[in-house]
């Protein structure tokens, strides 16, 4: 009688295991550390390159010569090892990921700490910092050490206006920063069947802001709805009884939209609390809420209106893009008077395409408020699609009025 | 493994945005985390590091996976870090770099000198012994090389 995390890595909490990694990525900023622990490791070809992806996301396109130089040598080394490679404009890693090539059961480790996210999935899948990682490319293989579970209990399904961000960053409030510190999170109960495969990804991309492993979902028939788009036929993963370390319960019912003030995620307050906040900037998009269901609710909500304050957008991978120009989701959004940028992190880690001035207020669908994240002296300020459509509209931080998901 | 050093006190959720920010990220130039090392949190922290032992609160490393975080504080020539808890990918990311990490409570005060004994798994400060937890033989015998990768050289010849 296992816990998901119990289940597919083969031993019981608390054990250490060697375990051969089904997948494994990074993208342009931790590849460039992985290549050189790589190379000074002194190793011959990667054991198993088709296991391997390297996804250009966080600088893209390049925005000076140093990031040039460096993407340039990541590129040219995928490209003569046979790694599976995403060049600018593909997408973020972990979205890219989630697009048919994660399946259930399988152990995924990614150079970037959101990596969590593909646990949405039902595979045990989490975050490796560089050096770990050129072990994985030298070997096939890493480490575990098997978390202990924590299970999150959901009923009941959500009110109009609340959306899977609204019970992430509610999870991580409950939970504390490290409240789930080396634990695995699991979305379990009646509850989660209401729960999109894209709302799912939302919830385990949070989950390592409460300070997990992991964060996953039993594969059932969302998740076999969503892979058959990718030519996949998966099994359902059927829960057994097994021993958690503490159960949280929610009543999806009982949510109302939240805001994540910096420079905190576990911060999580009633939108109403902080309404009429004055906003700069707007930003859409991540590998939290950059999804097609993201800008298909977005794009409902501003149809035939003008957003009064910047915004930003961007489609969280091309296929994303693709789909909303295809459905005139991207063109609703661009008469609204958005910006929109290339498939990718955009303005989320302070880099480039978006990056807020000294006391600067940015409203965020993304994961992180920490203090300068998205430049020096600004604050960000994290909330669901529906929350950021609503304030941009009226440039200031706005209660979302009903639920506009199509 | 025996460590010692003079005492700087840090507050808790240390996250890794705040030991080196993201706009450093974009080389491999590791004197460029040193000179920015803390920089957002303490301009001043950086040029204390050497030969100092950091004793943070709760969830030291938190945030993002970026390895610059924990290269940044061994090449600025810090000792060891105690804390209560480590982020986890951080707390890899520290032994894979050799930078020595211990998991415990410590009761000093900044500018106390403190004597970390590895082997036994405990803590030296102000006459006062404190014990903490023992890392694993895999995560000693990283540490003892120097980190991962001078650890898988050694085991290639
Ligand atoms: S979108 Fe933001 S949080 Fe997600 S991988 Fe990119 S930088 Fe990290």
């Amino acid at each position: 009688m296992s816990t998901l995390s119990e289940r597919i890595l083969g031993a019981a909490a608390g054990d250490y295991v060697d375990a051969e990694v089904d997948r494994a990525y990074v993208h342009d900023g931790t590849g460039v550390l992985t290549l050189e622990a790589w190379k000074e490791m002194g190793c011959p070809g990667p054991a198993h390159p088709e296991r391997l992806y390297i996804l250009f996301d966080h600088i893209v396109p390049a925005n000076n010569s140093t990031t040039a130089t460096l993407q340039k040598e990541l590129r040219e080394f995928a490209r003569s090892r046979g790694i599976h490679f995403s060049d600018i404009g593909g997408g973020v890693c972990h979205q890219i990921m989630g697009e048919g090539e994660v399946l259930p059961g399988e152990i995924v480790v990614g150079a970037d700490s959101h990596s969590c996210t593909l646990g949405a999935f039902g595979a045990f899948a989490t975050g490796v910092g560089a050096t770990d990682m050129a072990a994985v490319w030298a070997s096939g293989t890493t480490w575990f050490r098997v978390p202990e579970t924590i299970a999150v209990r959901l009923s009941g399904s959500f009110n109009s206006a609340v959306e899977a961000k609204d019970l992430a960053l509610t999870v991580v409030s409950k939970l504390g920063m490290d409240g789930a510190s080396y634990r695995a999170l699991e979305y379990i109960g009646e509850g989660t069947k209401s729960l999109s495969m894209e709302g799912r990804l939302t919830m385990t991309n949070l989950a390592t802001e409460a300070g997990a492993k992991t964060g996953l979902f039993y594969a059932d028939d969302v998740t076999r709805a969503y892979l058959l788009q990718f030519g996949h036929r998966v099994e359902n993963q059927v829960p057994e009884p097994c021993t958690y370390a503490c159960e949280v319960r929610i009543d999806l019912g009982d949510l109302v939209p939240v805001v994540a003030p910096p420079p905190r995620v576990d911060s999580a307050r009633p939108v109403a609390s902080l309404e009429g906040l004055p906003l700069d900037q707007v930003f859409v998009g991540t590998c939290t809420n950059g999804r097609f269901e993201d800008l298909q609710r977005f794009a409902s909500i501003v149809r035939d209106k003008k957003v009064i304050v910047r915004t930003i957008v961007i489609p969280s991978s091309a296929g994303v893009l693709r789909k909303a120009a295809d459905t005139g989701v991207l063109s609703t959004i661009v008469a609204s008077g958005c910006t929109i940028g290339t498939p990718g992190c955009g303005p989320c880690l302070g880099a480039h395409m978006g990056v807020i001035g000294e006391g600067e207020v940015c409203l965020s669908t993304a994961n992180r408020n920490f203090t300068n994240r998205m430049g020096i002296g600004g604050s960000v300020y994290l909330a669901s699609v529906a929350t950021a459509a609503a304030s941009a509209l009226k440039g200031v931080l706005t209660v979302p009025e009903v639920n506009h998901a199509p | 493994m025996h460590l010692e050093g003079n005492v700087v006190c840090l507050g808790a959720d240390i996250d890794t945005d705040v030991i080196i920010a993201g706009r450093y990220l974009r080389t491999k130039d590791r004197q460029v985390w040193v000179e920015h090392v803390f920089e957002d949190l303490d301009p001043s922290l950086g040029a204390r590091l050497r030969g100092s032992v950091l004793v943070a609160g709760r969830n030291f490393g938190c945030g993002s996976s970026r390895e610059q975080a924990a290269v940044a504080l061994k090449e600025a020539g810090l000792i060891a870090v105690i804390a209560p808890s480590f982020s986890r990918i951080f707390f890899r990311n520290a032994i894979n770099v050799g930078l020595p990490v211990v998991e415990g409570e410590c009761h000093c005060a900044s500018g106390d000198h403190v004597v970390i004994d590895l082997d036994e798994g405990v803590v030296i400060c102000g006459g006062a012994r404190t014990p903490v937890r023992p890392l694993s033989a895999r995560m000693q015998e990283i540490l003892r090389a120097g980190g991962l990768v001078p650890l898988w050289r050694s085991k290639k010849q």
